[in-house]
């Protein structure tokens, strides 16, 4: 029978499947960081279990690192401890830990895929929702709790009811200026923040083939701002040239075989999914989100709707309250205080080039703050070698230490109340950068003219 | 776990959509290394001001208000997959979340706390909220092992997944059932494929 590349992944990992639709999930790889496992490590040592495989499990502090002097001790009290924490847990239970200051440290989702931990064909969870990035490499990758952080500490295993199953086919030559973050920008405005609830969604077509591994990553990690618990791209040459030679892919004799397998990972020809659409590439123009949740998307140059069908009135003018803004407005004009490029979306090299590249030789406005925080060690490393942290200093940026940063803003790094920020993070609801917030969501192309600009402008007239 | 089997309450309405898990409780609160106390900062941002004195307007400050229930608009607890957010309506006092739709981390999160998510029709939901408002005193019931929620005469059935409501009914979670299948799970991974 026809079946989809998730039912193969899925298929490969049931251990056993219990009455009323409920499979024990076998894990193949568990990212913690600092936040949500501390009260799992408690639990697992209250029952007086031991980690089941502790060998695939992989750690680093990335929620609360600050991003500046990262050599020192960490100030804030409570930042510290949940970092010293995490350390303690890893020491004792003898798990493998990148911590500050190690040269794989950085946001768990960007380090899995550069270091090849993150493989076609693999199970990955995390306690953390945009664990949905790994799928872009055909693994089925998602965000879990901390109870089943525990569970998977104790069994590599977790009880999951199979989801159903989407494809978002997206065919043609996107336009100018329109990057990975506009088209799933696009995606979710159309689909809406719950219109991928109950689904694991794969992104096919031919627009989506033509991303690179960086892309893709991007496409996958805001599938869970749709309500999907996941996303996925089937693995092919690009994908096997991202993996070919990194610290934890298979070598030799090993990737071979590997290679055998992961070329197997494709949803065959006529396999049906519980739901499916179609998008052109030509439709998608770059884009900006006006609302607090990232349904709430437009295209850059089009104004505010006067409502939303699938919102009631109450919420919807909550949300533009909230944001300072008018039903029916253009966004075109209003001036922006902070840019922030960085987050497990958008914060690789790719980004940081494409970043460099349009302000090389301008100079950000001065009503703007600009902050970029690469995703890794790696990612800081390369922005170095190739010289973008000069680029970007000469332009006004600041390129600072990797961590989640001003996506969440659980370190230092937040936005005022009541402060427009550009973002090229994931979430825009109310608060998410800091108390009063208000937080537009981009690709890293449209922070860059914003912070040069000072305010939203069509940017397709800034391109040559 | 505590068990859960019947709830009788009244009911607290917020008839917003798109609750995310950011609003039930703000990241800055999750940096506590254990489960207890989140239910102080519960809805933080929408119950304090920024110099920590209640907003009136918010239904918890409003004392018409109260009960075990919390009624909310569809796609309740979507965004972040803090378990945070369970334990912060947990530790306040709610055992059951009422709304016309869930998201899927955060209804896994509250089954595996004690906490159930009631998904209820549309109407039904609506229904609930405008009785709530006109009778803040209203009872509702909350039944597991029949999965029936009423009120006045209104009733109405709800799914949960049978081995869920057993753990709920019983008290028990999902470690101790695959702690016990161990063997079985050394049996898969001795035969996976999977590189």
């Amino acid at each position: 029978m026809a079946k989809t590349l998730f039912d193969k992944v899925w298929d490969a990992h049931v251990v056993k499947s219990l009455e009323g639709g409920i499979d024990v999930l076998y894990i193949d790889r568990h990212l913690i960081h600092e936040v949500t496992s501390p009260q799992a490590f408690s639990e697992i040592e209250k029952r007086g279990l031991t980690l089941f495989r502790k060998d695939q499990m992989v750690a680093t502090p990335d929620h609360n690192v600050p991003t500046k002097d990262q050599h020192l001790p960490i100030q804030e009290a409570l930042s510290r401890h949940q970092v010293d924490t995490l350390i303690n847990n890893c020491e004792k239970h003898n798990v493998t830990l990148y911590g500050l200051g190690h040269p794989f440290q950085g946001i768990v989702h960007v380090i899995g895929p550069e270091l090849g931990i993150t493989l076609p064909g693999r199970t990955m969870v995390c306690g953390d929702s945009h664990t949905s990035t790994h799928g872009a490499f055909g693994a089925i990758a998602f965000g879990i709790g901390t109870s089943q952080v525990a569970q998977v500490m104790a069994s590599q295993c977790l009880l999951q009811s199979r989801p159903k199953t989407m494809r978002i086919t997206i065919d043609g030559k996107l336009n100018k200026g329109v990057y990975a973050k506009d088209i799933i920008l696009y995606v979710i405005s159309k689909l809406t923040a719950a219109g991928g609830t109950g689904y694991f969604v794969e992104y096919a077509g031919s627009a989506i083939r033509s991303l690179s591994m960086e892309a893709r990553m991007t496409i996958c990690n805001m599938s869970i701002e749709m309500g999907a618990r996941g996303g996925m791209i089937a693995p092919d040459e690009t994908t096997f040239d991202y993996i070919h030679g990194r610290e934890f892919a298979p070598k030799g004799e090993a990737w071979e075989r590997a290679l055998d397998y992961w070329s197997t990972l494709y949803s065959d020809e006529g396999a049906t999914f519980d739901k499916e659409y179609n998008f052109p590439a030509e439709d998608i123009e770059p884009m900006i989100t006006y609302g607090t949740n990232p349904g709430m998307g437009i295209k850059i140059t089009s104004a505010i709707p006067d409502r939303l069908a699938e919102a009631g009135e109450e919420s919807f003018n909550k949300s533009l309250k909230y944001m300072g803004f008018q039903a029916g407005e253009s966004l075109l004009g209003k001036p922006i205080d902070y840019v922030f490029i960085g987050s497990c979306t958008n914060s690789r090299i790719e980004d940081l080039r494409i970043v460099a590249n349009y302000v090389k030789g301008k100079r950000k406005a001065s009503n703007v703050n600009a902050m970029i925080v690469p995703g890794s060690k790696q990612v800081e490393k390369q922005a170095k070698a190739e010289g973008l942290d000069k680029i970007l200093e000469e332009a006004g940026f600041e390129l600072r230490e990797p961590g989640c940063s001003a996506c969440l803003g659980m370190n230092e790094d937040k936005v005022p109340a009541g402060a427009y920020c550009v973002s090229t993070s994931n979430r825009n609801f109310e608060g998410r950068q800091g108390p009063g917030a208000r937080t537009l969501l981009a690709s890293p192309l449209v922070a860059a003219v914003t912070a040069i600009e000072g305010k939203i402008v069509d940017i397709t007239k800034h391109l040559n | 776990m505590e068990k859960f089997v019947k709830v009788t309450s009244t009911a607290v309405p917020m008839p917003i959509e798109d609750i995310d898990t950011d609003q039930i409780i703000p990241a800055r609160f999750l940096k506590a290394t254990n489960r207890e106390g989140f239910g102080e900062n519960l809805f933080r941002d929408w119950r304090y001001e920024k110099g920590n004195e209640p907003k009136a307007d918010f239904v918890l400050n409003d004392s018409t208000y109260s009960g075990e229930i919390l009624v909310a608009g569809k796609n309740f607890g979507c965004g972040s997959s803090r378990e945070h957010a369970a334990w912060a309506l947990y530790d306040y006092g709610f055992r059951v979340v009422v709304s016309s739709f869930f998201a899927d981390i955060f209804k896994g999160n509250a089954l595996n706390n004690g906490l159930l998510p009631v998904q209820v029709s549309d109407a039904f939901l609506s229904d609930l909220l405008q009785a709530i408002k006109k009778n803040p005193a209203l009872q509702v019931t909350v039944n597991l092992p029949e999965q029936v929620i009423s009120f006045d005469d209104k009733a109405e059935t709800f799914e949960v997944n049978a081995y869920k409501k057993e753990c709920l009914l019983n008290g028990y979670d999902d470690i101790d059932f695959l702690v016990s299948i161990k063997e079985e799970i050394e049996a898969y991974e001795a035969s996976s494929k999977v590189i």
